[in-house]
């Protein structure tokens, strides 16, 4: 399967950090399905992990993974409920306390469900035969002779029942059976997979009383901000804390020192109050003398003239099929074309933020984030404090798209509060959170194709410069083109020349994984050339999409040897399917457009026709139809929320805000200068999911890298006009 | 200063600073944490709040203007999520995050106070200024039409 968060196994990378201390960074996602089976599974007894059971009949399922907005807070417990035969009804959710020796808490790179499908699976397959084991004890006979079926053991001679309340304190004493063996349920006997379910967290998102991390109030709690340097990889070189000090509620003002790599925080000057707004009035009163680094220079302008000059050489190759620059040279019809991309920030409604409480003898942290684990690691070393004796909370949040999966926003909460030994929320406000992200990396492609005289791919040829994420993050010397710089040659078109490139480009923007990661950028340059490829050709673009895709047959994962390969029957499918429903080929009004996508990325194949009024007067999207095959689906209805969901994401990616840099800094600060979707942009969206039995596959993020290139395809097929660089203006029309 | 106010029905008096804004108030002084934080601006409408029935960003009003008015904020919209935006949003399963949605709930229960059975068009004025980054426009707007719907016979008025 597709590593798409840089490290496929346990990796650990100790560092060492200002002062000396050396911060040892967990992070394991268990983003390949296969090497999970390779490994064994963790045998806990279900009961202690996933299981409550109350005498009142009432079941507290746990959770592991982070719900963000996703869904899994829904669909996980669905999976387990449905093996163990619950009535939903009795049903309660509840957040795992983090313990990494028990649960795989990391959320992200669409993971949860396709990775959790067999273990929890086993889970309640194991604690339904415990239960089974536990009656048949009881009444003395053959556990074969007995079945589970609401919340009961059922003996089916004398219709003699037990209710899994009356059974559960046997039962959990019993042996665990062999999680690798335990047998499951017949899938065609599911009951809750399969079906529209409604989300179990919407009754407290829509009274109020749903407890994000901002919301955290543990008794006596101090809110802090932290004015951090403007420019990225500067630092305080004074500061004066007088007139801060003399706000009222202010109570006090520190240095915290630069974190990382890993945590990667910046460091900066700490305002401690009574409120939040307090602490930033206090800021606003700090006077700061910044010693601005070497990036005080650095510009998106600066950047882009680094990497035109790195595209005008050859770069590191990715992978070479044939000679492409022979074919290109002896070509009678070739075209060549550059995309750019800017920054992204991930501009969670829910800005940054953790509260930390460290004290002599343990800490508690309430946190809203994807990496428990590594949140938990993080205040250990900080605090110096063993890891037993620190409770962290996973709190809702208010979105994650990867935002939440750093650590940053930890470590400086456990660094104010170690310093003063009380509760402390470090809040950030927004021009905080729009300035001091990890972004999607900014990048710029050269493409070459080659026509044959049938209308062939004769070659391909792509060369991509990024701020890369891997060169923040990678181990020194590792091979970035095994992630995130080898995904464009995980390419479903044939040619027999193809080749790939890439350049590194510096910078000193901080980047990591932003939702879909690499592929938002892939699939831009990917779909929009096969789309002018095909204009070249004269032919239809999801005809000439088909043909290069050509016979089914399955590509190996270029990127990862254990990654699944892209099923081409699966992805012609929902190539036509969604053409189909989008009524391609029936005529438009004037000035608008269809255009079309297709992307196989998280192990599930996605395609998007986008219908778009575009002229020099009007640039909307009216319409969206996604075909989406993701497996087997767990809640159709929470499937359909996440492409509603990444289809607004991507939107706002294509068409909307974009973070540029300008001396050093990040020149937007809120939503009046990076802006987002609004509901009077929505357009009307359906979608169709493939009726599938194959293993689910991912969700959160597949729907968005399609949509930015459909919409392009669109203004083309409205317009004639090709753009290229995102995010597109109405102006860029005139 | 002491500022006092109605607030979800009951009076309700605050010391502090008065340029202190409702939204942080609510949030830290008097712990009531539903109405949300997202960029202090009144830009992205998390902040939303009922003063004396109208729909108003609660981020940007100093405490000092909220004397002598009426507050109501998501915890009072209802007792039991019985109004009929709450009962919309359930019946639509609307939320994902969440984290905007108390926003969006008070500006659609402002629309409908004073809209009953609002266009598409009405709509779009009425909730433009609520920002969701998880994409919930498709259901917040069928939501809102339900609830038109739903309170079809209460609009009336008396003859």
């Amino acid at each position: 399967m597709k590593n798409d968060l840089m490290f496929d196994r346990r990796d650990f990378l100790k560092t060492g950090a200002a002062g000396g201390a050396a911060l040892v960074i967990g992070f394991y996602l268990p983003v390949n399905g296969l090497a999970r089976d390779e490994q064994e599974e963790k045998s806990v007894n279900p009961f202690n992990a996933w299981v409550r059971i109350g005498q009142d009949d009432r079941v507290t399922l746990i959770l592991a993974k982070s719900e963000m907005g996703q869904g899994v807070m829904t669909a996980l417990p669905m999976i387990l409920a449905d093996e163990l035969e619950l009535d939903w009804k009795n049903v309660k959710v509840e957040q795992a306390p983090t313990n990494p020796a028990i649960y795989d808490h990391g959320t992200g790179g669409s993971t949860s469900v396709r990775t959790s499908w067999l273990p929890l699976r086993r889970a309640g397959a194991a604690a339904r035969t415990m239960l089974i084991a536990a009656a048949a004890n009881e009444w003395n006979v053959n556990p074969n002779t007995c079945k589970a079926a609401h919340g009961a053991v059922i003996h089916g001679a004398r219709e003699r029942t037990l209710r899994y309340g009356e059974l559960v304190e046997a039962a959990s004493k019993l042996p665990v059976p062999n999680l690798n063996t335990v047998v499951l349920k017949n899938s065609d006997n599911f009951s809750l997979v399969g079906h529209d379910t409604p989300r179990v967290d919407t009754p407290e998102k829509v009274d109020g009383t749903a407890i994000f991390g901002i919301d955290a109030r543990p008794p006596g709690l101090l809110y802090a901000v932290v004015e951090r340097c403007p420019v990225f990889g500067g630092k305080v070189a004074k500061f004066d804390a007088a007139k801060a000090k003399a706000v009222p509620g202010v109570r006090e003002v520190l240095a915290i020192d630069r974190v990382g790599p890993g945590a990667f925080t910046e460091g900066g000057v700490a305002v401690v109050a009574d409120s939040s707004w307090a602490a930033m009035q206090g800021r606003r009163a700090l006077a700061v003398d910044w010693d601005f680094g070497p990036h005080a220079k650095d510009s998106s302008e600066s950047l882009r003239n680094q990497m035109l000059a790195l595209a005008a050489k050859p770069g590191s190759v990715v992978r070479n099929d044939g000679d492409a620059d022979a074919a290109l040279a002896a070509a009678s019809k070739k075209i060549e074309a550059a995309y750019e991309l800017p920054f992204q920030p991930h501009a969670t409604m829910e800005p940054m933020n953790c509260t930390v409480h460290v004290r002599p003898d343990g800490a508690e942290a309430w946190v809203p984030t994807q990496t428990p684990q590594w949140a938990l690691d993080v205040i250990a070393t900080i605090s110096g404090l063993k890891k037993e004796s620190i409770q962290v909370h996973t709190t809702l949040m208010g979105g994650g798209f990867g935002r939440r999966a750093q650590a940053d926003f930890v470590a400086e909460a456990a660094q104010v509060s170690k310093a003063l030994g009380k509760p402390v929320m470090v809040l950030w406000t927004r021009e905080d959170d729009m300035q001091h992200d990890f972004y999607r990396p900014a990048s710029y492609h050269r493409m070459w194709g080659a026509l044959d005289s049938a209308g062939n791919l004769a070659a391909w040829k792509h060369f991509q410069t990024s701020t890369s994420i891997s060169a923040m993050w990678g181990p020194p010397g590792g091979k970035p083109e095994n992630g995130e710089f080898g995904t464009a040659a995980f390419i479903p078109y044939q040619t027999p020349n193809y080749r790939l490139e890439y350049a590194l480009a510096q910078s000193g923007v901080p980047r990591a994984w932003w939702r879909s990661v690499e592929n938002s950028s892939v699939a831009l340059v990917v779909e929009s050339f096969v789309d002018e490829l095909a204009a070249a050709a004269g032919k239809d673009p999801v005809e000439f999409r088909l043909q290069l895709i050509g016979s089914a047959r399955k590509i190996p994962d270029f990127t990862s040897p254990n990654g699944a390969p892209q099923d081409t029957a699966r992805l012609k499918n929902v190539l036509t399917l969604a053409a189909s429903k989008a009524g391609w080929g029936k005529p438009l009004p004037k000035s608008v457009g269809r255009g079309i996508a297709a992307y196989f990325c998280f192990d599930s194949y996605a395609a998007v026709v986008a219908e778009v009024a575009a002229s020099k007067d009007v640039l909307r999207v009216n319409r969206v139809v996604y075909a989406v095959d993701v497996g087997r689906v767990v809640n159709p209805q929470g499937v359909k929320a996440q492409l509603e969901s990444a289809l607004v994401y991507g939107l706002s990616a294509a068409l909307k805000g974009a973070i540029t840099i300008d001396r050093g800094r990040v020149e937007q600060g809120n939503f009046n200068d990076y802006d987002v979707p609004r509901i009077n942009e929505m357009p009307v969206t359906e979608v169709h999911l493939v009726e599938s039995t194959e293993s689910p596959t991912g969700i959160g993020e597949p729907g968005l890298p399609v949509v930015a290139p459909a919409v392009c395809n669109a203004i083309f097929a409205a317009t004639g006009k090709r753009l290229r660089l995102l995010p597109i203006r109405a102006g860029d029309l005139a | 200063m002491a500022v006092q106010f109605v607030l979800n029905g009951k009076s309700t008096t605050v010391d502090v600073s008065p340029d202190m804004p409702l939204l942080w108030v609510l949030r830290d002084t008097l712990g009531l944490t539903g109405t949300k934080f997202g960029c202090g601006m009144a830009l992205c409408g998390a902040c939303t709040v009922h003063i004396d029935g109208e729909a108003t960003r609660s981020c940007v009003t100093p405490i000092s203007e909220v004397a002598g008015k009426r507050v109501t904020t998501i915890e009072g919209l209802s007792k039991d999520s019985s109004h009929p935006v709450q009962r919309a949003w359930i019946a639509e399963d609307v939320p994902q995050c969440g984290y905007c949605q108390p926003g969006q709930i008070m500006s659609a229960a402002a629309l409908l106070a004073k809209t009953p059975h609002p266009t598409d068009a009405q709509i779009d004025e009425a909730m433009s200024g609520n920002i969701c980054r998880c994409g919930t426009y498709q259901r917040i707007r069928k939501a809102i039409h339900r609830a038109a719907g739903a309170s079809a016979g209460a609009a009336r008025p008396a003859a």
